[in-house]
């Protein structure tokens, strides 16, 4: 094809992409940044006669104890719920899985996947009744004689990680279901013919050769977690007090609660940027792999 | 013995897993067929379709799974027509700067959405696009596409080139070549992307309960969360009822398309 051809049809075809990709998600990006060095609120005087105040914002964001405590609660949350919770898990379900019977793959495969296709408003409503004083969990703990415990109240950070790593877990899963399919079985029995037993085949072996799909894996999950709203909204709302505030809640209330759009885009900038550090380490990654 | 019991001790181990997956899940499916509705998972004294016919009569829970469909399917289209398009030259020339563009595109990727909803909704509330579920739609897409793009590229990259060069010689231009020859063949590839957003959006609270507010245009996602969050008395078994026809589509869709969303979570993954 003519060189010049070439040109027109990629522009032509990538267009409508870039345009909308453009005016709908870089633009707000854009803005912003621009609006955390703004006083600008959503509604009053400063709504239309905002003021530059430079990094007040941000000033007055590392003065503010219930932003660290937000900040505290997105990292707590992050560790446990994705890192740990759903990466260990799905990796031992991963490992354990192989060379079982499509039986059991199947029915453990779906069962994980469950949480993964359940939309996150509807997560939040089962473990609503799930972790309530009169719901199953307590239920069970009764057989025990174990007096029911107000999960949502007096745990509820422990009850948002619970929720999370039941809806996420099967996403490490697959991650690493195709990983593990990938090592190839001469290499573990060779490393087995050389007299190393299971647990040195897994952490010698398996490990390393899989490590790009754990470091893609840590990266991908990561974002997720700490995007969330939806999840936490609707089953703690933030609370009881501060408890599970994380930062997007936190941003969302001060935003749209308090009015605060500019102090609101200065906590999302931190989001985007923890996000824009993660995607650099996400493209890393992909280079490293091609 | 000893290497019986090391050999089910998996099995056990999986099971016991298995099941606690499903456990709170199954609360949801016994409520939904219980009158009273119960917080605790217990097998209805009488099994009733009261909270699905309720659910389903209710005009207002119609048209917010009326709003959920014509948001999630015009959105995946959408997204799948314009991500065949952009993808086809980042797949097939070799043009100056593609790796930037590729890169900025998995760059894009991995930004948090909820990050820049405050200010979408300022950008939106200026331009006078708030409450309207196509400027809600086209924002979806938007975001959508970089991941799709993606994907699609790396079908793309796959189908081999002779393919489409015998359809040259024949004479037929590039958007035809497409249609007849290429969509044929990614056609797997194109139902993981039209899933995976689909169902992205269909699930989304975030972006429909910031951008729209009028009660007839809501989807389901933001319904529900008024339904369980801002009444006192919530009737649980209409609610686990509303939730479980909400959820069932999705859960339809993933499960019939299992092998083909492997794929996908490959893909994602970078192992190739």
């Amino acid at each position: 094809m003519i060189e010049k051809r070439k040109i027109k049809t990629t522009i032509l075809f990538l267009l409508p992409s870039l345009l909308l990709i453009f005016v709908f998600f870089a633009l707000p990006v854009f803005v912003t940044i621009f609006y955390s060095f703004t006083n600008k609120t959503l509604v009053g005087v400063k709504a239309i006669n905002w003021d530059f105040v430079g990094i007040e914002n941000y000033k007055f964001m590392f003065a503010d104890k219930r932003f660290f405590i937000s900040l505290k609660n997105t990292i707590v949350f992050l560790f446990f719920s994705a890192l740990v919770g759903q990466q260990v898990l799905g990796f031992a379900l991963a490992y354990m899985m192989q060379k079982k019977n499509a039986l059991l793959r199947r029915f453990v495969g779906t069962s994980v996947l469950l949480g993964w296709v359940t939309p996150e408003v509807v997560v939040s409503f089962i473990f609503f009744a799930f972790l309530n004083t009169e719901g199953s969990l307590n239920s069970f703990l009764g057989v025990f004689n174990i007096k029911p415990i107000a999960w949502l109240f007096d745990h509820a950070m422990l009850a948002i990680i619970f929720a999370n790593i039941w809806r996420g877990t099967a996403f490490s899963m697959l991650i690493f279901q195709s990983a593990l399919g990938n090592v190839s079985e001469s290499v573990k029995e060779s490393a087995r013919i050389d007299g190393a037993n299971t647990r040195q085949v897994l952490f010698r072996i398996i490990i390393p050769l899989i490590s790009g799909s754990i470091v893609t894996n840590t990266i991908l999950i990561t974002l997720q977690t700490i995007g969330l709203f939806g999840l936490i909204y609707a089953l703690t709302g933030g609370g009881p007090g501060y408890d599970t505030t994380t930062v997007p809640i936190y941003m969302y209330n001060k935003a749209f609660s308090a009015y605060q759009l500019g102090y609101g885009t200065a906590m999302a900038i931190i989001l985007v940027l923890f996000g824009m550090l993660m995607s650099v380490f996400y493209m890393r990654s992909f280079k490293r792999n091609d | 013995m000893k290497k019986i019991i090391k050999n089910y001790s998996q099995h056990v181990v999986l099971i016991i897993i298995a099941i606690m997956f499903i456990w709170p899940m199954l609360w949801l499916v016994f409520a939904s067929f219980d009158k009273t509705g119960p917080l605790t998972i217990k097998v209805p004294d009488q099994i009733t379709l009261d909270n699905y016919i309720e659910v389903v009569t209710n005009p207002m829970n119609f048209r917010a799974f009326l709003n959920s469909f014509i948001i999630s399917f015009s959105q995946a289209s959408m997204v799948v027509i314009l991500a065949i398009l952009a993808s086809y030259p980042l797949s097939r020339f070799s043009i100056k700067g593609k790796s930037k563009i590729l890169y900025s595109i998995l760059f894009l990727n991995g930004l948090p959405i909820t990050a820049i909803m405050v200010p979408v909704y300022m950008v939106f509330f200026r331009l006078k696009i708030t409450n309207s579920i196509i400027s809600t739609t086209l924002f979806l897409v938007a975001t959508a596409l970089p991941y799709s793009i993606w994907m699609m590229k790396n079908f793309m990259d796959d189908v081999p080139k002779t393919l489409e060069e015998a359809a040259w010689i024949d004479g037929a231009g590039i958007i035809q070549t497409i249609i007849h020859v290429i969509f044929p063949v990614i056609l797997p590839g194109v139902m993981v992307v039209f899933i995976f957003t689909f169902s992205g959006s269909w699930g989304n609270f975030f972006v429909p309960f910031i951008l729209l507010s009028s009660v007839e245009k809501i989807p389901a996602s933001v319904s529900i969360y008024q339904f369980f969050g801002a009444h006192g008395q919530v009737v649980y078994g209409q609610l686990a009822a509303f939730s479980l026809l909400y959820t069932m589509p999705i859960a339809i869709l993933y499960f019939l398309s299992q092998k083909f969303m492997s794929q996908g979570f490959a893909l994602s993954g970078a192992i190739k």
